[in-house]
């Protein structure tokens, strides 16, 4: 596929704690071609984060990252030294974070942070970097964008902080870009807007896209792909209008229930939610790990194992119970 | 920031006041001038004589501003022992206590930030130690006996060093050091602290998914922001400096102002005294006031405030 951006196979990230080892992310694989969108899900703690941080070798020290494959634009980055690895960073994959009003160095203004990864990676002109600050600080919708140049951070809103770093993400003309989270910490009326915006700016400069979120909202909006994590795994994968309108993972069931979705949810009619937390996610795992929280678990669902099971276009969802059965179930549930 | 800087300058000026106002009267109530001139032997009348002739028998306010009116135009007085103007005898000296005090200010922080950032890059490992046990070090040690141990193995030991004067640069070499030596496990351990805590920070991650080198992400983005601190304390040091090298001075015989003040003190020579206080007070107001400055352009917003 000559469309490919990124390819993962089998990442696994593992972290020694007090306790034991910390498995946070346990085997996840995915593809982005060019263009394309793809979503990760999942509650806070089930490694969707350490997984964006793992592609761009941003974890911490004490942290150890496996994978059978990592191939960015047809190179393989799994050993890439430091100093290759930040060739890469911010050029030709950035990322945009979740904390707008603190990912901004405060000492420097806006101009000098945006040019500063121009004049890393493409080339030495100051002209040019601040030519190019300029389009595209217009071009995420910053107001009178010359004159903010010479601005520090705590002069602008969130909203405005966070299109900065939207702005500074593209400055190089990335294939790739990795949003964690990036409008969590916004205001309602902000999130919608800087969403449109990133779904915009993705298909103008048709760049893939890693989109890691918690609020399926966002997913059924901007979403290609969409891809389920719980507890470290992927539970279930596919385009993203099959996974919304057939979802065969209890978890991804239990997810769309806490959403009301238009012409579906009833009026007066209670949202659902996932009771329980997320395991311990230390020492040796094994079986499904939803099992505690789930309305199906049987004891087989103890040595469950990562056998996928495909429905054919891509999706495929990890759970002992047929497709039959998941499918037969929904029919009733579903039919007002 | 103009505004800043003058709303900073403006407070400087009150605070110089106040303090000369304190000196004053503090000075002129701990002791009768009249007697410190007149001696033992003086006669009830010789101190009479002696008060009408330098004004001790005016009110005490008019005393000070009259002080303070020729303080301002440069004149300190004559000293009650030497007989010479005061104003001679601290600007001759001056110059060495500044020069110790830069010096040592300067090693302080030339030894303290790298150091405190390398601590800071590795918490806990061996060079956090290394550096942890340098600074204790300094700390622990008293300064008067650091400064006579460098005189024994340096000066008499091994000769490589003068250990007295004030006449050449390679006089200025143990002074430094240690008065320097004495700053720094405070400025270490702040940069240390403030480096950990910046390392840690959401902008260090952007600046390291921005691709740039190690070396822009710690020196740029890191140093910048950890140092603002470091800044206020080095200039409160470097006021500690220039008013405290009194021990350091004496030791090696450089006879600066704090020399002189010690001097003045045994001999409750006031106008000395007062001039040197005052001396004194200016540096700290000037320094913090210098900082304040600097700190509002490292971080900028400090002068929005």
């Amino acid at each position: 596929m000559s469309g490919t951006i990124l390819e993962v196979e089998n990442l696994s990230v593992d972290i020694p704690v007090a306790a034991g080892m910390l498995h946070p992310v346990r085997g996840i694989g995915f593809t982005v071609s060019r263009g394309e969108t793809l979503c990760i899900v999942g509650e806070s703690g089930c490694g969707k984060s350490l997984t964006s941080l793992a592609i761009m070798g941003l974890l911490p020290k004490t942290a150890r990252r496996n994978a059978d494959r990592m191939e960015f634009l047809g190179r393989d980055i799994r050993n890439l030294r430091e100093r290759e690895m930040a060739r890469l960073r911010g050029g030709s994959m950035s990322m945009i974070f979740q904390e707008p009003m603190t990912s901004l160095n405060p000492s420097y203004t806006i101009g000098n942070q945006l040019a500063e990864v121009y004049l890393r990676h493409v080339e030495q002109s100051r002209a040019a970097a601040r030519d190019r600050a300029v389009f595209l600080l217009e071009k995420v919708g910053i107001s009178s964008a010359a004159s903010r140049l010479g601005q520090y951070p705590h002069q602008l809103s969130g909203g405005q902080r966070q299109r900065v770093m939207i702005a500074m993400a593209l400055m190089c003309g990335p294939e790739l870009i990795i949003a964690d989270e990036p409008t969590t910490a916004l205001d309602v009326t902000i999130q919608a807007q800087i969403l449109h915006l990133l779904a915009e700016l993705q298909r103008e400069f048709r760049m893939g896209m890693i989109l890691i979120t918690h609020d399926l909202g966002i997913v059924a909006r901007v979403a290609d792909k969409v891809q389920v994590m719980y507890a470290g795994k992927t539970v279930e994968e596919g385009p993203c209008e099959t996974v919304f309108d057939a979802p065969m993972h209890p978890y991804t069931q239990g997810l769309l229930r806490c959403i009301p979705i238009p012409g579906r949810t009833r009026r007066g009619e209670r949202l659902g939610s996932v009771p329980g937390i997320v395991p311990n996610l230390v020492g040796e795992l094994s079986g499904c790990m939803f099992r505690n929280r789930c309305d199906y678990a049987s004891d087989a669902c103890a040595g469950l194992r990562d056998e996928p099971t495909r429905m054919g276009d891509g999706h495929a969802y990890t759970c002992l119970r047929a497709p039959e059965e998941v499918l037969g179930e929904r029919q009733p549930a579903e039919a007002p | 920031m103009p505004a800043y800087t003058l709303k900073r300058t403006f407070v400087a000026l009150l605070i110089l006041i106040v303090v000369s106002g304190l000196t004053f009267s503090l000075s002129h109530l701990s002791a009768d001038p009249a007697l410190t001139i007149g001696g033992e032997q003086a006669s009830e009348e010789d101190i009479q004589a002696i008060r009408k002739l330098y004004g001790f028998d005016r009110p005490i306010h008019v005393q000070y501003l009259d002080w303070l009116g020729r303080a301002l135009s440069g004149d300190f007085g004559e000293s009650y022992h030497y007989k010479q103007r005061v104003f001679d005898m601290v600007s001759e000296r001056i110059g060495r206590t500044m020069l110790l005090g830069t010096l040592a200010i300067l090693f302080a922080l030339v030894v303290s930030i790298p150091l405190g950032t390398l601590a800071a890059m590795r918490p806990n490992s061996i060079t956090d130690r290394i550096a942890l046990f340098i600074a204790v070090l300094g700390q622990a040690l008293p300064t008067f006996w650091f400064a006579l141990m460098m005189i024994i193995v340096f000066g008499v030991w091994w000769r490589w060093l003068p250990i007295s004067g004030h006449t050449q640069w390679a006089n200025y070499v143990m002074p430094t050091i240690a008065l320097g030596y004495y700053a720094t496990p405070a400025l270490m351990r702040l940069t240390r602290a403030g480096m950990i805590e910046v390392l840690a920070s959401d902008y260090i991650r952007t600046a390291r998914a921005k691709g740039l080198s190690p070396a822009s992400v710690l020196f740029k983005h890191a140093l910048r922001n950890a140092i603002i601190p470091v800044v206020a304390l080095a200039a409160v040091w470097f006021g500690f400096m220039l008013g405290g090298s009194i021990v350091i001075e004496t030791i090696f015989n450089l006879k600066g102002i704090g020399w002189l003040s010690y001097d003045a003190l045994l001999r409750s020579d006031l106008p000395v005294v007062q001039a040197i206080v005052l001396v004194f007070a200016s540096f700290y107001v000037v320094l913090t006031l210098l900082a304040d400055l600097l700190n509002a352009y490292l971080d900028p917003r400090i002068s929005v405030r």
